[in-house]
């Protein structure tokens, strides 16, 4: 979708992963996440193989291990939450390096760090082969209601023409000798954000017109058809597959 | 996906292309942009509207298609009546060509740019290929088909924005500005395109120069009205009529010493 | 305040879920009388700005992160319920794209994050542009109370989900006390940001507001020299029938008594405390072990008798929201038997 249609996420390549139509990896991803967040917690070599078998489709995708853990770092956020859970939770103690610990805390500790690393380097490769506008193919091919789809096209254009507009509005700022700088600044950066507002709608709406001009009622047309062969979707969800045995083995053994 | 409505009333070979009665309009904030505008264009006319910067001639062309639909008064396009019933077969007969070509390209190559309108109207596989291909040599920009848009450069991606509407087959060509920041090269490939399209067009500008060279008749839109109806030259040669309207020619312009275009 | 996988357990998720999916059918269905063809760019803009916004994070002590929300921002400009719908878009191309927030947890998130501030701060923005003299300042003033008090809302909310469903056990006063306390303060900046984007808006382009549609002065046309009055347009926020005004009063009462009682009886913490001294906890724990996502639907709490009204009342709204849906299917399946006419009417109805 317009000049977006290339994301920082997005990883150029010709991998037999970036091949594959964008519907099947986002069903195979939704469901390898599902399956990891099913496993018990106390399963932790469980956890390790399915790391294993992202790690084996990031080999495949050719996505380097640095660029994949360097956009992991997205989750520190709830990471600074889990560290905390051993200290707030209470039940049963527990005596490591002289602190008292929670051993519930202790477990929620890892069971979030655990499956919500594994959720964020699943999104992460996803993201890191399939362009956007095949991602909206995929979720509209996927059926997920059309004014979703609309919306979330909608956004991701606007995306790029916010970023532009506040470039240029922090240019003119600047130029006349304005820089924000602690709390006596927010006035204005908060009225800057209406103007922004306006500003980013506007350009938009030309675009929405031409659109709405050609024939344009809601939902994208369908120029190239996107089929997925039974062999692609076989090929998508031996990830998903494989995470269900182990998981399937986490409880019963 | 909505495949285009069978015309309800097949309108009438006799129709003209465009009939504007009585239209009025006033936007939302109160500001009031058109007071009554009246023209009919035949088919195969091409004719220009005339008017200086907030005449309201883009808010008129808004019209054409019913994305703004009328305060007070009637649009129609080969006797098809525009409005709710019948939009999706209004904006397939009305090709708008928007001022910024990249306001228009909205996709990542030119081939889906111009596949866009006709998808959209329900056109699938080799059937869509072909017009495709039929609208991008008409502008002569068929071996650009694969390339981004905007690493085109600005002459082309205008022609690539009248391939985009040529290829919904339009019964009216709406042009508004084509001439703006082209090079003379440029403007000369760009009239050479539209000479030989077989199509009406209704070319919204303030290049009157541009106006001569391609319309046998052009329409002056002032204040939200029509102030002269007439042959681009007795127009233009009206000294009277274009300072009262805010209309100049550029310097040293006589449109009496100039072959007017056919 | 996003929630990863594996945080809230699978029950929780799963009810949330329904929840959101309810939320997000009839908001699907509203969304069709708010958005014409002019304002369904301004959907995704405002999806984006929620985008942008949400992306200025915080952590919080006791909850995930906090950040912006966006809710009372989307709700006053496009309507409450393609406001829902904006905010469980930016969700889920977070989730999908970023990996912000769980794709498991999605139920969770859309209900917190979506539900809750949407309604509250519609709610309360209608109530006082309602009770505020018939000026465009009231708007202004109306969206800065709603966006401050929708932020700390959606954090009880939160707390609420995370006392049923948390697989961990964190006394719920604790929790409470700092997500709603982190979250008023992030309720202060929204409000401003809130605030000056609706009065910014609504200085220039006032057709753009949807909160506003009632205070547009009749338009006239001059025609021909003489003022004539223009036809009325017609606006979506008017143009609603009074039953279903009142069944989405009815809905939004249902989900706040839901969680209103739930705190009444749940907030004193302190009870919980003595609890845990006098070694009641000792159940909880046993309990908290068997902590798997498939464990009990809120088993360590549902013993105690504090919880079960607000219990009482999230499940009711859960039940209510999964009926609706499902009478709500019904409907659309009978309607799209023939995917063309519907199509067809779509395209009418956008237009």
């Amino acid at each position: 979708m317009g000049a977006g249609h290339a994301h920082r996420l997005y990883r150029r390549g010709d991998s037999p992963v970036h091949a594959l139509p964008p519907h099947c990896k986002l069903a195979a991803v939704l469901c390898f996440v599902l399956v990891v967040v099913a496993t018990p917690r106390e399963a932790m070599w469980a956890f390790a193989l399915y790391a294993a078998l992202l790690a084996t489709v990031a080999y495949a995708a050719r996505v380097p291990a640095g660029f994949l853990l360097k956009r992991l770092l997205i989750e520190v956020p709830f990471v600074a939450f889990a560290v905390l859970l051993p200290f707030v939770a209470h039940g049963e103690q527990t005596q490591v390096l002289g602190l008292s610990l929670s051993v519930d805390g202790l477990w929620g500790a890892w069971n979030v760090l655990a499956k919500g690393t594994l959720g964020v380097a699943a999104s992460v490769l996803l993201a890191a082969t399939t362009e956007l506008r095949e991602l909206l193919l995929g979720l509209q091919r996927l059926k997920l209601p059309p004014l979703l789809v609309q919306i979330a096209s909608f956004m991701i254009r606007y995306g790029d023409v916010i970023a532009d507009e506040m470039r240029r509005m922090r240019i003119a700022r600047e130029s006349r000798g304005f820089e924000a700088r602690g709390v006596r600044h927010w006035g204005v950066l908060a009225k800057s954000a209406g103007a922004l507002f306006i500003r980013s709608y506007e350009r938009g709406e030309r675009v929405h017109l031409a659109m709405v001009s050609r024939g344009y009622a809601g939902s994208m047309p369908v120029i190239d058809e996107v089929t997925a062969s039974r062999a692609q979707w076989s090929y998508a969800l031996t990830l998903p597959l494989s995470a269900l045995a182990v998981c399937l083995l986490g409880w019963f053994l | 996906m909505t495949p285009p409505a069978p015309a309800p009333e097949a309108a009438s070979a006799e129709a003209p292309s465009l009939e504007v009665a009585g239209l009025a309009y006033a936007y939302p904030d109160g500001h009031q942009a058109l007071f009554g505008v009246d023209f009919r264009i035949g088919r195969g006319e091409r004719v220009a509207l005339l008017g200086p910067n907030g005449a309201g001639k883009t808010t008129l062309v808004l019209h054409l298609n019913g994305i703004l639909t009328a305060g007070a008064g009637t649009v129609s396009v080969a006797g098809l009546p525009v409005g709710k019933r019948h939009l999706a077969e209004v904006r397939r007969r009305v090709g708008i060509v928007f001022q910024d070509p990249d306001d228009q390209l909205f996709m990542p190559t030119v081939r889906e740019d111009v596949a866009f309108g006709p998808a959209a109207a329900g056109l699938r596989g080799a059937e869509l290929e072909a017009r495709v291909r039929e609208a991008l040599e008409q502008v002569g920009m068929a071996e650009f088909a694969d390339r981004p848009p905007h690493h085109l450069s600005f002459g082309q991606r205008r022609r690539v924005a009248v391939a985009t509407v040529l290829a919904m087959g339009p019964e009216i060509l709406v042009l508004d500005e084509p001439s703006s920041n082209l090079d003379p090269a440029s403007r000369r490939e760009l009239a050479d395109i539209l000479r030989s399209l077989d199509v009406t067009v209704l070319m919204v500008t303030h290049d009157l120069p541009y106006a001569l060279e391609l319309c046998p008749r052009s329409l002056v839109l002032s204040e939200g009205a029509i102030a002269a109806d007439g042959p681009t030259r007795d127009i233009l040669a009206d000294e009277n009529l274009m300072r009262a309207h805010r209309l100049e020619l550029p310097f040293g312009f006589d449109p009496r010493t100039v072959a007017a275009g056919a | 305040m996003h929630v990863p996988d594996g945080f809230i357990n699978a029950p929780v998720s799963a009810v949330t879920g329904v929840v959101a999916a309810g939320a997000v059918g009839l908001s699907l269905r509203g969304a069709r009388k708010e958005l014409d063809e002019r304002t369904a760019p301004l959907a995704g803009l405002v999806a984006a700005f929620v985008f942008a916004v949400q992306m200025l994070n915080f952590p919080v002590a006791a909850g995930t992160s906090g950040h912006l929300l966006g809710g009372a921002l989307a709700a006053i400009l496009v309507g409450p319920y393609t406001g829902v719908l904006c905010i469980s878009v930016v969700l889920l191309m977070q989730g999908v794209l970023f990996a912000d927030g769980g794709l498991t947890a999605l139920g969770v998130n859309i209900t917190n994050m979506g539900v809750v501030t949407v309604v509250v701060a519609y709610a309360l923005f209608r109530g006082l542009v309602k009770v505020l003299p018939k000026k465009r300042r009231s708007v202004t003033v109306a969206s800065f109370v709603a966006a401050l008090v929708s932020v700390p809302a959606a954090a009880a909310a939160f707390t609420g989900m995370y006392a049923l469903g948390g697989t961990t056990y964190v006394p719920t006063g604790t929790v409470l006390t700092a997500m709603v306390g982190v979250h008023t303060l992030i309720g202060l900046g929204e409000a401003a940001i809130t605030a000056a984007t609706v009065g910014a808006v609504i200085a220039v382009r006032p057709d753009l507001v949807y909160g506003a549609r009632g205070l547009t002065a009749p338009l006239k046309l001059r025609v021909g020299g003489e003022l004539v009055d223009a036809a009325p347009a017609t606006s979506p926020g008017r143009a609603r029938s009074p039953r279903k005004v009142w069944i989405t009063g009815l809905v939004a009462s249902v989900v706040l008594a839901g969680f209103v009682s739930f705190y009444a009886s749940a907030s004193p913490d302190g009870l919980e405390k003595v609890a845990a001294d006098h070694g009641m906890d000792k159940k909880a724990e046993e309990h908290a072990a068997a902590n798997s996502p498939l464990a009990d639907y809120g088993v360590q709490d549902i013993a105690d008798g504090r919880l079960s009204g607000g219990l009482a009342g999230v499940i009711g709204v859960a039940a209510t929201v999964a009926a609706g849906t499902g009478v709500f299917w019904v409907v659309r399946r009978r309607r799209t038997a023939d995917a063309d006419a519907a199509a067809s009417a779509r395209a009418e109805e956008t237009v």
